[in-house]
């Protein structure tokens, strides 16, 4: 069997002092595509950040092994720099520096604490070429500033090329296909599937079964009211799309859920 | 860990510039007088349209009071406690590296310019003012040969009286404000530089000024004339040994642009601070203008300012000639106690006339940051055009950024814009940088330099690499 890259055991945390996970359980190996979705209001992108290290959200019991490491203990950047990498739901604007500029920093500070050679500009633009060719993307925003003035679909591709440059371990993806067109969609799911590999392990958080269209999961959690309420295939999310959450729902425990339509 | 608590955290800062150098000094007793002045320019051996010139200011100045409309506030300055005139004790004046004060040299490598690795290097040409008086000028044979001056103010006093007396105080007045009368009184030394006509200066002119005696008001005079066609670029690098006591330093600074003439001027300057609870540091009171005095001349100024306590400072543009270009590209950074109140004023008087003014003000602590802008375009200046950019950047919660501008146009042909913001350096954006695997600090240098870029792309490229790795020293211990 392939090694464990992510291990959450009964997982709690809170957000502005208020409980949204409520023991979440969830083993990731290599190799592995899993995606867990949820209504509004579940917890989808508290589990994001936890798992990220965001301030303000706060793990208050369970634990997290990434990799063989207590992830919980390490800062942010030290989890960035193990491999694991979270394309954001919205990726903030960083004016005055380029894509390029930022990218060439990410990649050279993860160099640097793997013990490897930092890339100089020639190489750095070699393997720009190649990881762009691999994603099909049009590379025009590359040297824009930062995310600044970018449309919803160029920010998502932003984030899929960051994946592809930072080569991680784990790759979370929040919500990567809200606010998408669907040829904008078809595009990051063609990025997501370029980067699937053995060694590669993937945790899609969505909203809607949509993307699950372009990127077959191996897994489908659903989670509701901060608790992993379903596992199953790849037809889980199909149920789900045509079912709604509702019938997943544990009576009396509605504290967040939205109404939905049965 | 970063966090908006995180941000303000301000640790204190060791300034890294603040040794004092021991050698023996020849000064003035403290206090300003006319016969302190008669004094200063008979060391100097001064010709006497300069005494003269001197005693007229001084006499005006005793007129005038203290400008108050800045928006900094400090105890009242003794004047008369001031020493204004210290120099190191030479035999004579230097005429060759070989001849400097090898602790002098040392100081000066100390400080990050190695004034022989420049001049064999970087084809810098350097005249470094240490205290009162210049003790070094390399390249200087080279230049002469283009019929280029640079040298001292006082030797330039000596050797081209003439040029001194058509130019000196055309730009700046010395009646103009209460600080440039005081320097115009008592300054010592500074820059002078002459570029003739149809000459592109080659390399980069560089000086590099210092503040080392206690008790010492610098007070520096610099002048730089383009004749027509001509092109220059000027470095001005600035440090100043640590001391509790606050330190005066007035310095006037003239540019002369002729006819298609082009000066480009830049500054670092990154004088003592003071400490975290604002003990010491020095008030760096300047005035900068230049003229555009030709058709199709430009003048552009760019600061990096990260030191002083206080820093009041407007290098400004007189655009005469008609479409005359002035440019102004500021980086203001204050931190702990520090109060900078600096911009620029364009004055539009020749037609289609244009000028831009980028911006940018970073405040960290209990820092005040201030913007001070004046755009006027005259009523015959028709066909003009003004770019303003004025952004502040906030670091904490208990800085304060302020912005003055101030747009008088009096002709319906011409075009002003202005734009201005203030943001802070996010959460989210610093979040986003760790999740890349970049610590708190790199995210902010990060975050930093792209809000500056603009300005450190005017600056020649070695500079522009000093001015960064300035910035992140300054806010070390800002975030995390």
């Amino acid at each position: 069997m392939p090694d464990v890259i992510l291990e959450i055991r009964e997982l709690q945390a809170s957000a502005a002092g208020k409980e949204i996970l409520r023991g979440v359980n969830l083993t990731i190996r290599a190799g592995e595509v899993h995606a867990v979705m949820g209504p509004n209001a579940s917890g989808k992108s508290t589990l994001a950040y936890v798992l990220a290290g965001r301030e303000g959200y706060e793990a208050t019991a369970g634990t997290v092994r990434y990799a063989g490491n207590d992830l919980l203990a390490m800062p942010s950047e030290a989890r960035a720099r193990a491999g694991l990498f979270l394309a954001f739901q919205y990726p903030v604007e960083i004016p005055g520096m380029t894509t390029l500029q930022f990218l060439k920093a990410a990649l050279n500070s993860l160099r640097k604490h793997r013990g490897l050679e930092e890339l100089d500009a020639i190489d750095f633009l070699a393997l720009v070429r190649e990881r762009v060719q691999l994603l099909d993307v049009d590379a025009d925003f590359l040297n824009r500033p930062l995310n600044a003035g970018f449309s919803g679909g160029e920010k998502k591709r932003n984030e899929i090329l960051q994946m592809a440059f930072l080569d991680p371990k784990l790759a979370i993806l929040a919500e990567t296909d809200s606010g998408l067109d669907i040829d904008a969609l078809k595009i990051v799911a063609g990025g997501v599937n370029a980067l699937r590999s053995q060694d590669r392990a993937m945790l899609l958080i969505t909203h809607y079964q949509r993307l699950l269209n372009f990127v077959v999961p191996d897994y489908v959690h659903v989670l509701l009211n901060g608790r992993i309420v379903k596992s199953g295939g790849k037809e889980l999310a199909v149920r789900v799309e045509e079912r709604g959450y509702g019938w997943l729902e544990e009576p009396g425990d509605r504290i967040f859920a939205p109404k939905v339509t049965p | 860990m970063t966090s908006e608590n995180g941000i303000h955290d301000l640790a204190r800062r060791e300034y890294k510039y603040g040794f004092a150098t021991e050698i023996e000094t020849e000064s003035a007793p403290p206090g300003l007088s006319e016969d302190s002045i008669r004094l200063i320019s008979s060391k100097k051996n001064e010709p006497a349209f300069m005494l003269e010139w001197r005693l007229k200011a001084y006499r005006h100045w005793l007129t005038m009071t203290e400008p108050k409309w800045a928006k900094v506030s400090h105890p009242p300055i003794d004047y008369q406690g001031i020493i204004y005139y210290s120099a190191p004790k030479t035999e004579r004046r230097p005429k060759s590296l070989a001849e400097v004060d090898p602790i002098l040299l040392a100081t000066y490598r100390k400080l990050g310019i190695p004034l022989k690795e420049q001049e064999m290097l970087a084809g810098v040409a350097i005249d470094a003012v240490f205290d009162s008086v210049s003790v070094a000028t390399t390249y200087k044979e080279h230049l002469a040969k283009l019929g280029i001056i640079f040298c001292a103010f006082s030797e330039a006093v000596q050797n081209h009286p003439e040029l001194v007396r058509k130019y000196l105080g055309t730009v700046v007045p010395y009646a103009d404000n209460f600080f440039a009368a005081l320097n115009s009184a008592v300054f010592s030394d500074g820059s002078f530089c002459y570029i003739p006509k149809g000459v592109r200066c080659p390399m980069e002119l560089s000086t590099y000024f210092r503040i080392n005696a206690p008790q010492i008001g610098q007070f520096e005079r610099t002048l730089i004339i383009a004749e027509e066609g001509s092109y220059v670029s000027y470095l001005e690098g600035c440090t100043a040994t640590m001391r509790a006591e606050h330190q005066l330093h007035a310095a006037v600074v003239e540019l002369i642009a002729l006819d298609r003439a082009q000066i480009k001027y830049a500054t670092v300057q990154n004088w003592y601070p003071g400490d975290s609870e604002g003990q010491g540091g020095v008030y760096n009171f300047v005035t900068k203008r230049g003229i555009c005095a030709g058709v199709d001349s430009r003048i552009s100024w760019t600061q990096v300012e990260v030191g002083s306590a206080i820093t009041w400072k407007y290098p400004s543009v007189i655009l005469r000639g008609d479409s005359s270009i002035g440019e102004f590209y500021s980086v203001a950074l204050t931190t702990n106690r520090q109060q900078a109140d600096t911009g620029t004023k364009m004055i539009h008087l020749g037609k289609n006339s244009r000028s831009t003014i980028v911006s940018k003000g970073i405040s960290a602590g209990n820092a005040q940051n201030t913007y001070r802008g004046l755009v006027t375009i005259l009523k015959k200046a028709t066909g003009c055009r003004n770019y303003t950019q004025c952004h502040s950047l906030l670091l904490g919660d208990r800085c304060g950024a302020h912005t003055f501008p101030s747009i008088e146009v009096r002709n319906a042909s011409s075009q002003v814009e202005h734009e201005a913001s203030t943001t802070k350096i996010g959460e989210d954006q610093i979040f986003y940088c760790r999740q890349r695997g970049l610590s708190s600090e790199d995210a902010v240098s990060l975050i930093l330099n792209g809000f500056c870029h603009e300005v450190f792309n005017e600056l020649p490229m070695e500079f522009a690499v000093e001015a960064q790795k300035l910035l992140n020293v300054r806010l070390e211990g800002t975030v995390g």
